[in-house]
């Protein structure tokens, strides 16, 4: 679902931008017309907001890293050196091109590092949020739209794992389960759950009690078709400008882990190993600790300023004002 | 209201008996404990021997009935590390970790609420837009990154502050700042979305329209109803500032319950663990009662008698 919906919008043709005209006979419910109106419309929506593009471009440049990190970075993230052990960036003295921003204690070259720690990052994030909604999306569904004693269930279920602070879950189970991206991927996939069950159930309940479920129950339409017509079509807007934000902070919360030694094995490069070992040159050799961190906040301000444009968007009371 | 209370309250207790399951399983994940608790280096011997110790090898229920009635009476049995009683412990260490959480809120409040509200009310100036950028740093940087920066540049190079420990008044700044930055930047900007939203409602308008002043104005209407959300997010704050202080209180050696778990989970000292994922949760449990109480009182169109 994450990867389906903001497809449309790289794409921003100028030339489809004002053909935002309704269809010769509006009676004609051309599916194909209405998603192809509604990308250009988005598109010129984006065009027009600073900080959505700004954002958008933040991410794909990070997604671009991740799938490309192979001919970006110039050595193997892995590769040792002892004799160039924490050298500095290549604007100190001391430094080189060679190693664009240093290398840290074994002498690998943190840029390298850092470019194919996107590939940890984005994994732990997409997979992590696409996890935990598909959860989240399924038993909200069915909490919302059952009702009753399911419903008390689940949300028991879910208001449980929201009160326990979620990053003394998190550091638990990881310590628990031990150190292995799948683990990673699985914890944030199911903790995070919780949140995606509480935000379906809201949404499901706001949707069925609106005026047009009410008019599709009067003319008759029976419960498969107010699900399918009426309320996932409404919930895939704040679901994902909810995903936009989570995926961000998983990011986020993954380094944390690396951070404190209980994300992926330390052979993998990732941002959050990187601080963690960093740690502890931070007074002599600062770059080991710091540089990482910057890479985490592109990210994390990309998917911010996204998410900000895309709630926006996606909602049409708040584009009304203008904000 | 009384009521409400009352299922609040009931809704509470069933809460903090499902965190009690929780904790108990949490540890049982990989379905060994007794592995989970040995040294890397333990022979199977060993293990066995803690197995036996701990009474993992006991049927589910009786371990679950024991570690249950010690539970609620606030006893977890002895750190494996300290070997001292693992509540005990999280008590001693508590002081030092509302201190931090507090005075982050505090920092947090008393720098986002102001900016928030200018922000708000002038849309588009200079306040709105550092606001904005608040709002978004809080977002954007990692609380345990900026700490190490804040520890290079306010410690190592400048000086200023001390860069771990609690003792001198002023060592409580870099963490605290740390620690805040988060709940500032969302206090700044559900602030200046709420004064935003509160501007164009129509009793300010009729306020306006009567002739009262500005300052009143914002005294009676919109600080007022701006303050209703925010009470209900510093309660979900205070879990957040628990949770932090995990990373904050290990950089900077604050000796309180965050730095206390990242210790006791790399030392597998599992009683320790769940004596303070079993106290935390109760804290944020309970200050989450506490705002809604707050929250009903405060607002007077939230009556939840049926």
């Amino acid at each position: 679902m994450t990867s389906k919906q903001p497809q449309p919008q790289p794409q921003p043709q100028p030339s489809s931008g004002p053909d935002l005209s309704p269809s010769a006979d509006p009676l004609l419910d051309d599916t194909r017309g209405r998603v192809a109106r509604a990308a250009a419309y988005t598109a010129k929506l984006l065009l027009r907001d600073k900080g959505g593009m700004i954002g958008l471009t933040l991410f794909l440049i990070v997604v671009f890293a991740a799938v490309f990190a192979p001919y970006i970075a110039p050595h193997h993230p892995l590769q040792q050196d002892l004799t160039r052990s924490r050298q500095p960036p290549a604007w100190h003295d001391a430094g080189s091109w060679e190693y664009p921003l240093g290398t840290d204690s074994l002498g690998r070259d943190m840029f390298s590092r850092i470019v194919y720690g996107t590939r940890v990052s984005l994994t732990v994030g997409f997979l992590g949020v696409t996890i935990a909604m598909s959860i989240g999306l399924v038993l909200g569904l069915v909490a919302g739209f059952f009702g009753g004693r399911v419903d008390n269930a689940i949300m028991g279920g879910a208001n449980l794992f929201l009160a326990v602070p979620y990053l003394l879950i998190v550091v638990v189970v990881a310590a628990v389960v031990g150190r292995s991206l799948i683990n990673v991927v699985l914890i944030f996939g199911i903790t995070d759950a919780p949140l995606f069950v509480r935000i379906t159930r809201g949404e499901v309940l706001r949707i069925r009690n609106s005026g047009y479920v009410e008019s599709a129950v009067s003319i008759g339409a029976g419960k498969g078709r107010i699900l399918f017509d009426h309320i996932l079509p409404n919930l895939v807007g704040p679901l994902i400008t909810v995903a936009t934000f989570e995926m961000s902070a998983m990011i986020f919360y993954e380094a944390g882990l690396g951070f404190l030694g209980l994300s992926v094995p330390p052979n993998i490069p990732s941002w959050g190993n990187m601080l963690s070992a960093g740690r502890q040159y931070l007074a002599t050799t600062p770059w080991v600790a710091t540089y990482p961190g910057f890479a985490i906040m592109f990210t994390a301000l990309g998917m911010n300023l996204f998410g900000d444009w895309l709630r926006d968007v996606l909602d049409p009371r708040l584009r009304r004002k203008g904000r | 209201m009384q009521r409400y209370l009352l299922s609040r309250a009931v809704q509470s207790v069933l809460l903090l008996f499902g965190v009690i399951v929780l904790v108990f399983f949490l540890v049982r994940l990989t379905g060994d404990p007794a592995r989970l608790m040995a040294p890397r280096e333990a022979s199977a011997e060993d293990i066995a021997e803690i197995r036996a110790l701990m009474g993992f090898d006991r049927p589910l229920p009786v371990q679950f009935a024991e570690f249950f009635t010690g539970a609620i009476r606030g006893d977890f049995g002895n750190s494996v590390h300290y070997r001292a009683p693992a509540m005990g412990m999280v008590l001693d260490r508590l002081p030092a970790t509302v201190e931090l959480a507090l005075t982050a809120l505090l920092f947090a409040v008393v720098v986002g609420v102001p900016l928030g509200v200018v922000g708000g009310s002038n849309p588009g100036s200079i306040w709105d837009s550092i606001a904005r950028g608040l709002g978004l740093v809080g977002q954007t940087v990692p609380n345990f990154w900026i700490a190490m920066i804040f520890i290079l540049v306010f410690s190592v190079n400048l000086g200023w502050f001390p860069s771990f420990g609690r003792g001198h008044w002023n060592s409580i700044v870099l963490p605290a700042v740390s620690l805040g930055l988060f709940p500032l930047g969302q206090i700044v900007r559900l602030m200046r979305s709420a004064v935003l939203e509160i501007r164009g409602e129509d009793y300010i308008r009729t306020a306006y329209s009567k002739g009262i002043s500005d300052r009143r104005i914002y005294v009676a209407h919109v600080f007022r109803n701006a303050a209703i959300p925010l009470v209900s997010m510093l309660g979900v704050q205070f879990g957040y500032l628990l949770g932090g202080s995990i990373y904050i209180e290990t950089i900077f050696s604050w000796p309180g319950l965050g730095r206390m778990i990242a210790e006791s989970v790399a030392a597998r000292d599992f009683p320790l663990v769940q004596a303070v994922a079993v106290f935390t949760s109760l804290v944020v449990v309970a200050m989450n009662l506490l705002t809604d109480v707050a929250y009903a009182l405060i607002d007077p169109r939230i009556r939840y008698d049926k």
